[in-house]
């Protein structure tokens, strides 16, 4: 059986005297949609944070494409193909669209081994990018002339700039109508058909379901379940510990 | 514009300025213009690290006497030309900015500006007590008389000035035109993405650090030959730190110009008040200025002029 | 003043040694009356306020003034301009707020305001006042106590324990109060205390008005202690924060004794290697501590 390409074991984090983390283990193989969820303060985003670097985890090891990546630093990791979009847009604010989506593609896929991207390929893949998430018209607007849903849409089109192998996306669409929740969902699955692993940590049930093909419940920092989506929405703990609300 | 036609168009303008000062036949105009240029200098290379990164560093003059020392300190082995001084003042700065950035840029950006001011006063303190290069006391440095092709000692500093300022300029342009600016704006835009998206930030800043503080250095190696006299109070004086940090937040921190029109006019009004008010007042000026800026207009005249452009209301 | 050579033996004598332990205690219990109000607006609300020092010379220039004209004694004067204090910190806050905080500029222009503020307070002061040093008269400048070989001069004695009393007063009110705990409250959860129904910026506006408030306090007892000029104000800034950091930031205990253990070192240092060496120390301190240690030996 093929190694997982993301191996999470017995990661834990603590803020002062309170746990964070506790003990995740995480496999997640290649080509995998996996969708995590759990009620607020459950630890996602910290989880998210430890697996790219931002954060320290106190205990517990990473393994991601078969390299440990403890002690590396965010950008190292995201350079070994480890992306991940904010759950609050965080775009460049001085700098336009088109040059936000510019910055992974620079310090991203230009330092990775191999041939560089010349300054031609450079545009042509930004504008490539905005197509795909219906901005081509905003290229050289700045992000605060952008609406809620096109800086979420700017945030994964940055993510996915840096040509990840696993996309972490933190919450990619809150706030967005159903329709606009379906395109990006859409979005998604087009971009795991094109070989993207993707781990979403998401709140509309809606979408978390469409997308994954294997679901994890988060509850106060713990692991309460694994497998597949049916299954774990009708796990009694898991109907207890977040669904009920 | 290409880079090497700005450089030509700087050296172009540089040759003007000189030449117009020349005809003045007033020796003033080339002291004061000196300071003009130096504070272009120190302006910019405070801007490289402050507005393009983010980090602001309190300690300008902690670099710049760095620079001045590193003269005083080889002027009493063997007066070497003014050139190599700078050369070695830059790199004096340059390496005192990496250690330093070394130890405190993995901290938040307010921990790095408290650090500067902690390392100029630490830097102070040291020069004080440091009787070779005069301590307290202070260092006097002998000008020649005059020098080869220009003749005029103070021209030749003018024109050392000139070449600095015209170097600093195009460092900075350069700089923002290349993949280290977007780096750099991407520190100072949102460290935390910046790295999510693959920018190294602790090298850039790093970078960013030894680039300014080099320039500062530079800046302040010719220091002890126009000033004929060096204490530690003329070279750690507060007015390098509050200067450095007003010129480019008046000027305009986003772009090369910024730092060079806030320099001209800061200096050029401080000059002017200085020998018609008092030196305190022109000081109180600079400060309030400073404040004014920083609350109503944060981009500086560069951003006021842009927005003018822009037609947008605030 | 004479040269000490490098590599010269110090005879250490012991009641100099104890004396300069003992005048370090007492000037460490004042520097934690100047760093307390740092504390509360760096320790607890995270603003870098590096014009702290510039109000404490204010305060420093006003004891002097009423004391001079009217022989008022200074640190009565200081609790009287506490109301004047806290409005001008209210005043500051909101101008902060407006330009920085809420555009989220406080990073660059917020920190360049505060160093805007300080350099204008201490220029004013030397338009107004001049360079030359000042001091205040009160009845217990002068005399000393005396315990055998040990000295304990009632200028640094007094406000040695005026600091203690300033300081138990804070902890007591921030510990008890609803205010204080709203305080303490503010920089942890924002959320939380919006949910509440207690708006975030008034707490932190209050805050921020009792740290300057402290200003005055302790810019009566820095006059009593030295004599002043403006810009003693800059030797501050690195004390301040060198003890906030070391001291864990918004842990007021901590800076009490990181504030002890600076004025120790600095008395030391001064006693032995002479005066001129000692404002390295407390810079130098903030320096190794930013290196090696940011969360203050009694970490938050």
């Amino acid at each position: 059986m093929a190694e997982p390409l993301l191996q999470v074991a017995g990661l834990s984090k603590r803020f002062g005297g309170f746990v964070a983390l506790d003990g995740i283990d995480l496999a997640v193989a290649e080509g995998e949609r996996v969708g995590l969820i759990g009620p607020n303060g459950s630890g996602k985003s910290t989880l998210v944070n430890c697996i790219c670097g931002t954060l320290v985890n106190e205990t517990g090891t990473v393994h991601f494409n078969g390299e440990a990546v403890d002690g590396l630093l965010t950008h190292e990791r995201t350079r070994r193909g480890l992306a991940r979009s904010f759950q609050l847009p965080r775009p460049f604010a001085t700098l336009t669209v088109a040059d936000n989506l510019r910055v992974p593609l620079l310090y991203t896929v230009n330092a990775r081994p191999g041939p560089s991207l010349s300054a031609a390929d450079i545009d042509a893949r930004c504008a490539e990018l905005l197509r795909l998430v219906v901005l081509e018209g905003k290229a050289g607007k700045y992000p605060r002339d952008l609406t809620q849903v096109e800086m979420r849409k700017l945030e994964l089109a940055r993510a996915m700039a840096a040509e990840p192998k696993l996309l972490l996306a933190d919450e990619a669409m809150a706030g967005l109508s159903q329709s606009e929740v379906d395109d990006i969902v859409g979005l998604l699955i087009r971009l795991n058909e094109r070989g993207i692993t993707i781990i979403l940590i998401e709140h509309i049930m809606r979408a978390v379901m469409r997308f994954s093909q294997r679901l994890v419940v988060l509850v106060s920092g713990k692991k309460i379940a694994d497998g597949k989506p049916d299954a774990v929405i009708r796990d009694p703990e898991v109907e207890k510990a977040y669904l009920g609300q | 514009m290409r880079s090497w036609v700005f450089f030509l168009v700087c050296v172009a303008v540089g040759a003007v300025v000189f030449a117009g000062a020349r005809l003045v036949q007033n020796d003033y105009v080339f002291f004061a213009g000196y300071v003009v240029l130096q504070f272009i200098v120190l302006a910019t290379a405070w801007n490289i690290l402050g507005g393009y990164t983010g980090y602001v560093n309190f300690g300008s003059a902690a670099f710049f006497a760095a620079g001045a020392y590193t003269s005083v300190f080889f002027h009493k082995f063997y007066p070497l030309p003014i050139p190599v001084l700078i050369v070695l003042g830059a790199i004096v700065s340059g390496l005192i900015g990496l250690g330093m950035g070394y130890l405190t840029l993995r901290l938040r950006g307010a921990f790095f500006a408290i650090a500067t001011l902690a390392l100029a006063v630490v830097l102070q303190t040291l020069i004080v007590n440091w009787n070779y290069v005069g301590g307290a006391r202070g260092a006097y440095v002998i000008r020649p008389e005059s020098v080869p092709l220009i003749g005029n000692y103070i021209n030749y500093l003018f024109v050392i000035m000139l070449a600095l300022a015209i170097i600093a300029i195009n460092v900075a342009r350069a700089i923002e035109r290349s993949q280290l600016g977007y780096g750099f704006a991407t520190i100072r835009d949102d460290e935390l993405a910046a790295e999510a998206s693959g920018v190294p930030t602790l090298k850039l800043k790093l970078v960013a650090t030894t680039l300014s503080g080099g320039l500062m250095g530079m800046a302040g190696a010719p220091f002890p030959y126009y000033i004929g006299y060096l204490q530690p109070a003329s070279a750690f004086a507060l007015d390098y730190a509050v200067n450095s940090i007003a010129m480019p937040m008046i000027g305009g921190t986003t772009s090369w110009i910024g730092p060079l029109i806030g320099a001209i006019l800061v200096a050029t009004l401080q000059q002017w008040a200085t020998v018609s008010i008092s030196s305190e007042l022109s000081l109180l000026i600079v400060g309030l200025l400073l404040v004014g800026f920083v609350i109503i207009a944060p981009n500086g005249i560069v951003g006021l002029v842009q927005d003018r452009l822009r037609g947008r209301t605030k | 003043m004479p040269e000490r050579a490098w590599g010269k033996q110090v005879v250490i004598s012991l009641d100099l040694l104890i004396n300069a332990l003992v005048a370090g205690l007492l000037l460490g219990c004042f520097y934690a009356a100047v760093t307390v109000g740092i504390s509360i607006s760096f320790g607890i609300l995270d603003i870098v306020n590096i014009a702290h020092p510039g109000f404490i010379i204010l305060g420093s220039y006003i004891a002097y003034i009423v004391n001079t004209r009217f022989g008022v004694d200074p640190i009565v004067v200081s609790i009287v301009m506490l109301p004047a204090f806290y409005a001008l910190g209210a005043l500051v806050y909101q101008v902060y707020y407006e330009s920085f905080e809420k555009r989220g500029r406080e990073a660059l222009s917020g920190l360049a305001f505060f160093f805007g503020v300080l350099f204008v307070t201490e220029v004013v002061l030397i338009i107004v006042f001049g360079v030359d040093y000042r001091y205040v008269e009160a009845s217990y400048i002068g005399p000393t106590l005396r315990f055998g070989f040990v000295d304990l001069p009632l200028r640094m004695l007094v406000p040695c324990v005026a600091a203690l009393i300033l300081f138990a007063a804070l902890q007591l009110f921030l510990l008890r109060t609803f205010m204080g705990r709203a305080i303490m409250a503010v920089a942890q959860d924002q959320l939380a205390l919006q949910l509440m129904a207690a708006s975030p910026t008034r707490i932190k506006r209050i805050a921020f008005a009792i740290s300057i408030a402290t200003c005055s306090v302790a810019g009566a007892l820095l006059i009593i202690i030295q004599p002043i000029e403006p810009s003693v104000g800059r030797e501050y800034i690195g004390r301040v924060f060198a003890i906030c950091v070391l001291g864990g930031l918004g842990s007021l205990p901590g800076t009490l004794i990181a504030a002890i253990l600076l004025g120790v070192m600095e008395s030391l240092t001064s006693t032995f290697s002479g005066p001129s060496w000692a404002p390295a120390v407390s810079f130098g301190f903030l320096l190794l501590t930013l290196a090696f240690r940011p969360m203050g030996l009694f970490g938050r």
